[in-house]
Formats: structure tokens, sequence, C-alpha cells
């Protein structure tokens, strides 16, 4: 069972995942920031890798990323990051790309990589299943995650596809659009929910706009977790290390789902 | 043909988008497959391009160029003599009739230099669609002309601050647009790049000019033509006048890309010279992009040719030696600019002077019995700023 299934075994628990980009504000802070994510209840860490051309990505994650790479950040730079938080912590690490860095790397020795530092699993949003099988069999072959997503207008037959090609969880977008902090979902979620729901019981997490607890909690309440991302690189944006604010919010979202789930 | 059924030529091609965005490039499909052999779509197709872009365009035997050269003969097709002053109005009506049989009334478009988002905001005018462009920022201020022109023709530009704040910016933005709005978007793009279909609709809506060229060419000099030279950012003017002669191995085809300041120097946007397999604005294809996969911010004097990136039926062609691609520089583009004005009194536009640049050398080797072809894309006013500037001209 992979250390990302481990987490969502017990059926009544929750998944909160977080986003930090990597590299962002600089790559001692994202090993903080992840370190503190997880102490203060976070199940899995999404590691941004940053890309020059961020097309799913709205203005908070865009700007991260562009400064991160400002930063010299390199696909090595994140590798090293996300061994450097494996050495302290045993939280879930996936990465989150676009596959021109993954390609460019070379797939299957970017999934070696991967096993060999430890990550988990893949989330990249420029990559719809089916459209590069290698991708697939070389995260098989190395232990490695897929995650693809299920947009709120996907038909039966993409989701049946996701739910094919997906193992870890599924990511679930709210709502028609770009990453952002955003005030609800898409009217028909819990629609499509059902729909994967009769399909699969890969555990689906949402994300895209998540931005409060009490918006966390409506979440779970629909899936098996939730994803935060813009939220976090916002409050990163306040304070520096340890963020403790950071850590803060993240206790309270998990007492928020908890309290959901519960 | 290709692509084959799911967007490939060869390897290249594809659906590289989030997933909001497949259902979107399902319906599009189907609607394209379904207009693209309806009579009456393109009976109206063609008589738009007839009565609103003033088609077919000239193929003028440029006789002063050809004696100044002293050998091949050389033809130019004259889409700079085509309605807002480019090829791009033909794909512009395409694809603005095609988002008006889907019904969808809230048009989206890109644009670098502008000539794509004035061919579409005179489109969307016409059609009465509101029509959208995503400007890099860097680019409203180079073209504040064509800004002008296209607010005049009623559609809103948004200037695109992120990034390098050039055309490849402004895509990605009109993609996030897209994503957000895609239930009553239609995403106009403007060359033959991009996730499948718009590689093949572009190429399909810009093959008007290889047709015609073919008839004329035929008409006025009772054969094919030798070479045909045409300039390639993303690609759509280069594959609009290639695609119908693919088959005619006669024909040798040449795309040139933009050298900038040379290639090594590594400020230029020759994509298919210096490039590798990549993926951007959801094709894979050839991209200029750093060891790590970053995509490398571009130069050249022609805005219409500043992009990393280019059409994957292009990176087919290359790797299979069917089109052969060269470059010419940002100083071969100001001197074929230049001689053409001089000599034929046609102010070519900058991304078209690429191509004169490279047909200017190949005719002088050739002697007079052979024959070009060079398809001038656009006309050069626009660039007439520019060209001062790089010239040291106060205006």
């Amino acid at each position: 069972m992979s250390r990302i299934s481990e987490v969502f075994r017990n059926k009544k628990h929750k998944a909160l995942i977080a986003y930090i980009t990597a590299g962002y504000p600089d790559v001692e802070a994202t090993v903080q920031a992840a370190l503190t994510l997880a102490e203060s209840g976070c199940d899995i860490i999404e590691l941004g890798i940053p890309f020059s051309d961020p097309m799913a990505d709205g203005l908070t994650i865009q700007h991260s990323s562009h400064l991160a790479l400002l930063n010299g950040v390199t696909t090595e730079t994140c590798f090293e990051i996300a061994g450097r938080i494996r050495n302290r912590s045993d939280v879930p690490l996936v990465f989150m790309t676009y596959l021109n860095p993954v390609m460019s790397n070379g797939v299957e020795s970017f999934c070696a990589d991967c096993a060999a530092t430890a990550v988990d699993g893949l989330i990249i949003p420029d990559l719809p299943p089916g459209e590069l099988p290698e991708l697939d069999s070389s995260a098989k072959k190395h232990g490695v995650d897929t995650i693809y997503f299920v947009a709120p207008n996907s038909s039966g037959e993409r989701i049946r596809l996701v739910a094919r090609r997906s193992s870890g969880f599924i990511y679930m977008v709210s709502v028609i659009g770009v990453t952002g902090v955003r005030d609800g979902f898409s009217t028909g979620l819990g629609d499509v929910i059902s729909k994967v729901r009769q399909v699969t019981d890969i555990p689906l997490c949402i994300g895209f706009g998540v931005a409060a607890p009490q918006q966390a909690a409506e979440a779970v309440a629909l899936a098996d977790g939730v994803i935060i991302g813009s939220r976090i690189i916002q409050l990163m944006e306040k304070e520096g290390p340890p963020y403790r604010e950071l850590g803060e919010f993240i206790k309270q979202v998990r007492t928020s789902i908890d309290g959901a789930g519960a | 043909m290709f692509p084959d059924e799911n967007g490939y030529y060869g390897e290249f091609g594809g659906r590289f988008v989030p997933e909001t965005l497949i259902p979107a490039l399902d319906e599009l499909s189907a609607a394209y497959g379904k207009y693209r052999e309806d009579p009456g779509f393109l009976s109206r197709l063609s008589g738009l391009e007839r009565d609103y872009s003033g088609r077919p365009t000239p193929l003028y035997h440029a006789q002063m160029l050809t004696k100044y050269c002293g050998g091949a003969q050389v033809y130019l097709k004259r889409e700079d003599l085509a309605h807002t002053g480019a090829h791009k109005i033909n794909n512009a009506l395409g694809q603005g009739l095609l988002a008006e049989a889907m019904g969808k009334r809230r048009i989206i478009a890109e644009t670098g230099a502008g000539q794509h988002g004035v061919a579409t905001a005179a489109v969307c005018s016409m059609l009465g669609q509101h029509c959208i462009v995503y400007m890099g920022e860097e680019d409203v201020q180079r073209q504040s002309l064509n800004v002008f022109r296209m607010k005049l023709m009623g559609a809103e530009v948004r200037p695109v601050s992120s990034g390098s704040k050039t055309l490849k910016d402004a895509i990605n933005e009109a993609i996030r647009d897209w994503v957000s709005n895609v239930s009553d978007s239609y995403y106009l793009i403007g060359s033959v790049v991009g996730p499948h279909p718009y590689p093949l609709m572009v190429r399909d809506f810009q093959s008007v000019i290889g047709r015609e060229s073919r008839l004329q060419v035929v008409e006025k000099c009772g054969r094919l033509p030798d070479y045909i030279v045409a300039c390639v950012g993303g690609g759509s003017n280069a594959m609009g006048i290639f695609h119908p002669f693919i088959q005619d191995n006669g024909v040798a085809l040449i795309g040139v890309e933009a050298g900038g300041c040379g290639v090594p120097t590594g400020k230029h946007a020759a994509t298919l010279a210096a490039g590798r397999t990549g993926v951007l604005h959801g094709a894979r294809s050839y991209l200029l992009q750093d060891d790590g996969g970053q995509v490398l911010e571009t130069h050249s004097i022609s805005a219409g040719l500043d992009y990393p990136g280019v059409g994957p039926e292009h990176s087919y062609y290359r790797d299979r030696r069917r089109v052969k691609y060269v470059t010419a520089g940002d100083e071969e583009a100001l001197e074929a600019f230049q001689l053409l004005s001089k000599l034929e009194g046609i102010l070519p536009a900058l991304e078209s002077s690429h191509a004169l640049a490279h047909a200017i050398k190949l005719a002088r080797e050739m002697d007079k019995s052979n024959l070009i072809v060079v398809n001038l894309s656009g006309r050069g006013d626009k660039d007439v700023h520019v060209v001062a500037g790089a010239l040291g001209v106060e205006l």
C-alpha cells in the first residue's frame, strides 16, 4: 500500500492536503513550511515544481512560481527540497508540476528519481489521462501514484478514464476555472462526485478555490479530502519561518474538517 | 493524411490541457467535423472570403526584384492585400463563423504584434460577437496603433503582465480565461498551434492561400514552382501555403524562422533550428527551452515571429525532411524590407521580410527558368516605426 493510500485507509479520517511552491520564498523556507504544515495536521504535501508557463494557475501561484524561478530553482532543487523534507518527516509528498519539466528530465528517470527521493505521487494539470501512457507505466513501475483530475463538466466516459489511470487519489476540481481563492464550489459538484463514486472507490479530494476552514468542512462532507493551495501561499507572503500563523490556520482547518467528519 | 484521430502528426500534436477543457475540445472537434464538410457553411465562408476579405489575393510577378536578383523568377503571393493587412483574416473568418454556428458569442483571442487581434476584432464586429483580446503588456506598448485599431472595432484589449509580458503569456492568459468561461466562450487561436483540433482547423482555413497559389502559378507559368518560401513563427501562413503542395515532391518547401541577432547568441526565435521536443500551450512540438524544461524568452525584430513554440505539423515535416527550415536574422529582414519597398513599391511586414530575405539569396543562385513563390503574408505599414527606429530615423 502506497504512503498516500495509507492516509485514506481509515475512511473516517478526512485528508488535508496542502500545496506549496518549491523554492518560494526560498529553499530553506519551503522545507520549514512543509514541516510546519505536516506538524499542524496536513496529511499530504503537494510540492509545486515551478514552471515558466503555468496555464492552470491563478495569479497567486503564478507569482510564487515566477519568484521561485527567479531564485534559480530547478527540478534538481525540487528533488533536494523533497529529500530534505523526507529526512525529517514521513508525510506523503506529491509533486505538482507541468508536463514540460517532467518530459525534459525524461519521464522514466523523473519517476525513478521520485522513487529514490520518496516522492509518492505526481499531479500534472496539463496532462489529461491517456495522453502520455509512458508516464503511467514509468510511474507504476517505480511505485509513484498518478493523480488525475475530474472537472465539474467531465463526461461519464472521461470519469471512467480518469478512474482507470489514477492511483492514490483523484483530484476533483471544485470549479470551472484555474487555481485561486474563491467563495464557493460549482453547482452540480455533488452530481459529478456521485458519478465518480459509481465507477471507482479511489479516494476523491476537492481542490481549487478552497480558502477557509468552513469551506474545507463543506468539501470533506462531499469527498475524502480537501486540497488548499493559493490560500497557503498568501499566508506565506505575510510571514517567514517557522510560519506560526500558517500552522494556526492549518490547525483550524483540521479541527473544522474533523468536526465535519465526526 | 495527418493528423490521426487523436490529433497527432507522428509524435507531435495531441491535447495537453487541463481536464476542464477536454469537453470543450471534444465539442469543438465534433462541430468542426460537421461544418468542414457542410455546403452551407463552406459557401458562406467562401462568400465572405471574396466579399469581405478580398480574396483571391493576387500572385504578383515581382519583375524588378527578379531583375535585381538576376536569377529565378520571383512571385509574391499578396496576402498583404487581404482585409486587415495580413493572412490572419482567413483563420479569423473561418473560426468566427464556426463559433457562430456553435452558438458561442463570447470570443477570446491572443495576439502578439496585433495582426491576429485586429483580424479577430474585425470578424467579431461583423458577426456581432463580443471580442476579448489578450496582449502582453510589452506588445501593448510596442504596438499601440494596433491596440487602437482593435478598440475602434469594438474589441476589449486586456494587457497581460505575467511572465515575459509577450505573446506566450497572452496565450497562457487566454487559456486561463477559456478554462474559466468554457461554456459560453470560444477561443479563437491565431496560429497552427495549441491542442487538437486547432492546428488542423487553422491549417484548413489558411490553406486557401496555397490552393489559390497553385491555380495562379499554373495559370501564369504553366507549371508548379520550384520553391515556396514562407516565414515561420507559430507557422500559420507557412502551413497555409505549403499544405496544398505537400504531395508535390518536385516543389521544395522552405520555412524561414527568425534568427534574431544570430542563433549562437541565444537571442532569436528559431524553434526548429535550436529547440527540442517539449509541450507548451497544449501540444507536443519543438520548443525553445532550457535544460530544465523552462520555456525560454525569445527575440526577433518582428513581433509576429517572437514565439518559443511552433505548430506540431511543422515539427513533423522538419523531422521527415519534407520542409527545409532555415533562419534569417533581424538585419537580413530589415534589408529585405527596404529592398522590396524601393524596388516594387510594396512595404512587406517584417515577418514576411524574413521569407523575402531567404528567397532573394535563393533566387541569386538559380537561373531564370526557375520559379520561386514567396508568401508575402502581411503588409509592413504596422512596422514602419520599428524599421525607422532600427535605421536611426526619427519620425
